[in-house]
Formats: structure tokens, sequence, C-alpha cells
């Protein structure tokens, strides 16, 4: 996994802005995407991602900063002569042309023989599971073929990085999480560098080897799907990936590798204390925030003893959602007036099996303070 | 359920008679062997047409007038692609008024701007000729052309071109084998548009006329004697078929210049 040091990057982005007029779209960018990496490029709509995704293909030139590709700064050079494979959410194939003419146009501008196109279209084509259709038109296929096409057409000439612009965001939800699978699997196999554009969180989770999440116009944090769910680095990206309770509170002290928060809720919740995991750079008195994902939280009755690293708070249950797989229980900490939770119960057993748990039901929320990520504001 | 509008096939067939009924009198009046203009009529004769391929200085009119709409309308399709080109994909200074610019000659009077280029040519010595004439055409062709393919352009995924530079091919290369391939059909179309103006266009012909007349200016000549008159219908008659082809050309092109851009263009959401 850490193989930062031997690794060489694909594609570099140094304080790369972006600014139409007085907007800044994108503000001060910089990333280095490892070769044969899966990145993706993750944030809300206006966040600024595709227009990265843009200067990475040559598509916008970048009001400052440099880009390189392979180790050579391209910040000046034209799209067509970067060797990057573009796949669009539209797929923007050329319709006036067969799907094998499609797979082709980069090598026939390339100049490469005619045996040698037929091969490695054959090749590519198969590589994205859609042999036999070389001969129609993109018109007479379905979304997920002319998707696969797009594919083909982006790979078969071994680009130095392949850009993808939501490619599965035009697919129904079945074929898409198909999709996500194979894409991953098929990026595996040929080995190339992909950079991904989603505001899709659980696309991103499940196909990137790392990813960065971008609103405003900057990178809030890089990290890979496991580092950026368990310990999000701000409140905008422990909302955005997942969803997550968040508790306001101030530092108390360090103890090894858990810190001591005491919680600012109103009511009889105030100075409740409860531990969270450590992170650098805490003071004492410092105001934060305590973020815990739902389902690293259980109910129990009140007054329960709390484990060794565990934390428990007071609440009554306010609401109760039936969602299927689990359960969510909407609790008011420290007080009808507090502060409220959403702890998600798996439903493990049978119905009827289970404690129930009514509304208006006195509870005890318990969770690990492992489990608790600490946010600075 | 629409409602059923009553007075529609009266309105339709009033249409059509106003429309087509002269039409028809003229392609009667062609096959007419006499050279009176009223009935009764006098039998069906193709001697008209005969004496009209065998009519020296009209045939010569006619290739004029070919030669004239074959060179205004390709240049007036060169200079509207450039300029559908430039409008839809690129950024410029005072954009806002070049269309208006670009599309004035279709509201000024073609013999306002025959006398204006009459003038013009004489100021800067320009003799009159079939050169003036193709000149003046161009300008006049011009905006129908930028128009059908700025219609088109609209419609065409950006995304096509960057697909095609992401492959590697530069502007020229994207040109050649994506937009005009794409385009092909709307190019055609706005190349019979212009050359239906021109071929049609008798104002701005006769007063720009050297020599060498074009076919309009020539079939008014002639109307002045009246023994010439038949030659005249039968070639009015020719005239109009060959119209009336490149206008049902054009409607069946239609569906290829306003067709949905690009596969994949709908979503399935």
């Amino acid at each position: 996994m850490t193989t930062a040091g031997t690794t060489p990057i694909a594609v570099r982005l140094v304080a790369v802005s972006k600014r139409f007029g007085d907007h800044v779209v994108v503000d001060r960018v910089s990333l280095e995407i490892r070769h044969g990496e899966f990145f993706s490029l993750l944030g809300p709509s206006g966040c600024g991602k595709t227009t990265t995704l843009r200067m990475i293909a040559g598509f916008e030139q970048p009001s400052d900063g440099r880009i390189s590709l392979g180790g050579e700064d391209v910040t000046e050079r034209p799209a067509h002569l970067r060797r990057v494979g573009m796949v669009f959410q539209n797929y923007a194939l050329f319709p006036h042309l067969s799907v094998a003419d499609n797979v082709a146009f980069a090598l026939r501008l390339q100049g490469v023989a005619a045996p040698e196109i037929a091969r490695r279209v054959a090749e590519a084509l198969a590589m994205v599971r859609l042999p036999g259709l070389d001969a129609r038109m993109p018109a007479q296929l379905s979304g997920g073929q002319q998707q696969r096409v797009a594919l083909a057409r982006a790979l078969v000439f071994r680009p130095t990085v392949v850009l993808l612009d939501e490619p599965l965001g035009a697919l129904d939800q079945k074929l898409r999480k198909a999709m996500q699978l194979e894409l991953k699997a098929l990026q595996q196999d040929v080995g190339l560098t992909f950079v991904y554009v989603t505001h899709d969180q659980e696309e991103a989770l499940t196909m990137s080897d790392r990813i960065a999440v971008m609103d405003g116009g900057r990178v809030l944090q890089v990290a890979d799907p496991q580092a950026l769910y368990e310990r999000p680095n701000s409140r905008f990206v422990a909302d955005f990936i997942g969803v997550s309770n968040f508790l306001p509170g101030t530092v108390r002290e360090r103890a090894g590798t858990l810190v001591t928060i005491a919680l600012d809720l109103p009511g009889e919740g105030v100075g409740v204390r409860i531990q969270a995991a450590w992170r650098e750079g805490l003071a004492a008195g410092q105001a934060v925030t305590a973020a815990v994902r739902p389902e690293r939280m259980r109910l129990g009755p009140r007054g329960a003893p709390a484990g060794a690293a565990a934390n428990g708070v007071d609440g009554t249950v306010r609401d109760i959602v039936y969602t299927g797989s689990d359960t969510q229980y909407f609790v008011d900490l420290g007080g009808s007036a507090g502060r409220t939770v959403m702890v998600r119960v798996p439903n493990d057993q049978p119905a009827g099996t289970r404690v129930e748990t009514d509304r208006g039901d006195p509870v005890r929320v318990c969770w690990d303070g492992h489990s608790t990520a600490v946010l600075v504001a | 359920m629409p409602r059923r509008l009553w007075g529609l096939p009266a309105y339709y067939f009033g249409l059509l008679a106003l429309l087509y009924l002269p039409l028809f009198v003229l392609l009667v009046f062609a096959f007419n062997d006499g050279t009176i203009l009223a009935f009764p009529m006098r039998g069906f004769t193709l001697r008209w047409f005969e004496q009209l391929f065998a009519t020296e200085a009209l045939m010569r009119a006619l290739r004029n007038s070919v030669a004239v709409a074959v060179g205004s309308g390709t240049i007036a399709v060169v200079l509207g692609a450039c300029g559908a080109i430039a409008f839809v994909r690129f950024r410029f200074r005072g954009k806002g008024t070049f269309m208006t610019v670009a599309l004035l000659p279709l509201y000024v009077p073609f013999v306002v701007v025959g006398v204006s280029l009459l003038l013009l040519f004489s100021v800067i010595g320009l003799p009159r000729s079939l050169l003036t004439i193709a000149a003046a055409h161009t300008v006049v062709s011009f905006p129908y052309a930028l128009l059908i393919l700025t219609a088109r352009l609209v419609g065409f995924d950006p995304h096509l071109e960057e697909a095609a530079m992401s492959l590697g091919a530069n502007y020229w290369e994207t040109l050649r084998r994506v937009i005009l391939p794409l385009i092909a059909p709307a190019l055609l179309a706005a190349w019979l548009t212009a050359f239906t103006v021109s071929f049609d266009e008798f104002a701005i012909a006769n007063l720009l006329a050297g020599a060498e007349p074009t076919l309009p200016v020539y079939l008014y000549s002639q109307l002045r004697m009246s023994a010439r008159l038949p030659l005249v219908i039968a070639m009015a008659g020719l005239v109009m078929v060959l119209t009336l082809s490149i206008f049902f050309t054009l409607v069946w092109l239609r569906r290829f210049v306003f067709r949905v851009p690009a596969a994949g263009t709908v979503r399935a959401r």
C-alpha cells in the first residue's frame, strides 16, 4: 500500500487555479496521482472537480499553476498532444462512425498499419466485453454498450492517463452498480491510471484507491476510502462521505491514543465527557466537534456501565425509522431540548426476538472512543 | 382530444389554389400550340421546348446563371460555415453585434443592394460582368447559409470535438473527420438554398449585368417581343421544375439537419 516513494507520479498538479472572470472555480489545487492508481475527484456539483479534470485533459487552460503528465510539464500543451483518454458522461461517440471506426480513431491518426489497427480494436472490444458489435452504429447500441465503446476508444491507444467524467451518471441504478465493479476490475487489468470524477460518494468509495474530496474549488482531503470514512479531517468531509453525528465540545486532556472531550450539550447534559481518537495538533481548551457514525453507536438501558474505552450518554428516543436492513433511532441527548443523534441498529435478528425500544423510552447511547473523530471547528 | 377546426379544409384548399394554380397554368401554356395566351387552347406541342434548346442566347444565359449560382453559393457556404463555427464555438469581441450585421442583407431590399453595389463598382472602376453579379449574390445568400449552419452547430455536441482532440486530432483533423461529415447535410441544404437565391434573383442581376445576362435578366428582355412569349413560358416552366426539386430535396434534408446531434445524449433518467 505504501509505495508512494517508489511508484512514479502519473499526474501532478501544482497550485492549479482556474478563474472565469471574478469567479474562482478551482482554487490552488495540488495533487499527486500515482501511476496505475484509480483516483477519484469527489464533491458536490460546482465544486470544481470537472474543471480540474478538463484542465488535465487540456480543454481548459489553468489561470495559475502547473500540470505535468508522466513527469513532463504539459501546462501549455494542447489537448491533442497530451495522450489522455477521455470518457464523457454522454459518451460522445462519433455518430457517423461504426463501433470499430470509433475505437480505431486514435490509431488511424497515429498512422498505425491497418492489420495492427484491426488487432488492437478487437482486443479493446474484447476487453470491455463487447465483441462482435464492430459494424454497429452508436445509435443502435444501448446506453451501457455505448459506455463500453467509449471506454474501449479511450483505452486502445494506451494513454498516459484515462480521465472519466461521471461516466456512469446516465445509467440506471442496477447497471451502474455492476459497471462500478467491472470498471474497477478493468482498470486493474490494464494497469492504467484512472482519474474519475463523481458526485456519488458511494461510487467513489467502491472503486477508488484514493479520493480527493473537493468543495468550493479546493481539495479538502486526499485519502484512501477507509481513512476518509474513519478519519475525516473536516465537518464537510464527515458529512459528505456517509452520515455523521456531530457533537460540539471542548478538548480536555490526552490519554494515550484517546483524548477527552467535554460535550457542550444543553440542559442536563452539560459537561458530559467522552473519549475520542487523538489527533495531532489538539490543545486543551480548544473548541472542536466530535463526529460519530450512526452504525458505531449502540442503544442500552439508562445507566448501563460503559466499558474501558466506551462512551455513554443518556437520552430519550424521539423517532424510529425502519429501513429494512436496519432501524434508525433518533435520540435526543441531554434532555428533550438537546441535540439529536441517529443510531443505526442492524436488524440482524428476526422480528420479535429483538429488544423492542419505543418512542419516548429513556436510553443510553454507547460507542467506542476510537470511533469518534475530532474535527477542528 | 383536439377540437376540429371547421374552416380548415377550405383554408387549406384555398392556399393550395393560390400557390399552385398559377404554376399549373404556366405548365399548361408551355405545351400550348399558339402564341396567344388565351383560351381556347390550340393543341399540344413540344416545339417551344425544341426552340428553347436551339436558342443559343438563351442557353448561354442559362449557363451564366448556373455558373453565377454555383460560384456565389459555394463562396456563401464557405463563408457561412466559417461564420457559424466562429459564432457557436469561439469567444470574440463584438460577438453580440456579429449576427445582426451578418443578417442585415436579409432585410435590405435587393434593389437597394443592387444600386449601392452598382455605385460602389463604378467608383472603384470595376466593370459590370458575371463576376459583379456573383459577388452581389454572395452577399445576399450568405445570411441564409449562416442561419442554416448556425442552427445545425447549436445542436452539435461540443464533447464530440473534445473527444476527437483527446484522441490526438488537431483542429483541422477534427474538422475534417468529425465536424464536416456530421454537418454535411446542413452544408448541402445551405448550398442548395444559396444556389436558389442566386438562380432566381432578378433585381440585382439586372442592375449589375454587363454584356452577359443571367437567365431571369435574359427572359425579361425577351418579353418585349410577343412572338418570344411562349419560349419564356416554357423556360419558366423548366426553371420551376428545377426549383421545386431543390425545394423537396431541402424538405428531405431537414430531418438530417435538425436531428438529435449525438448518440447517447438522451439520458436514461
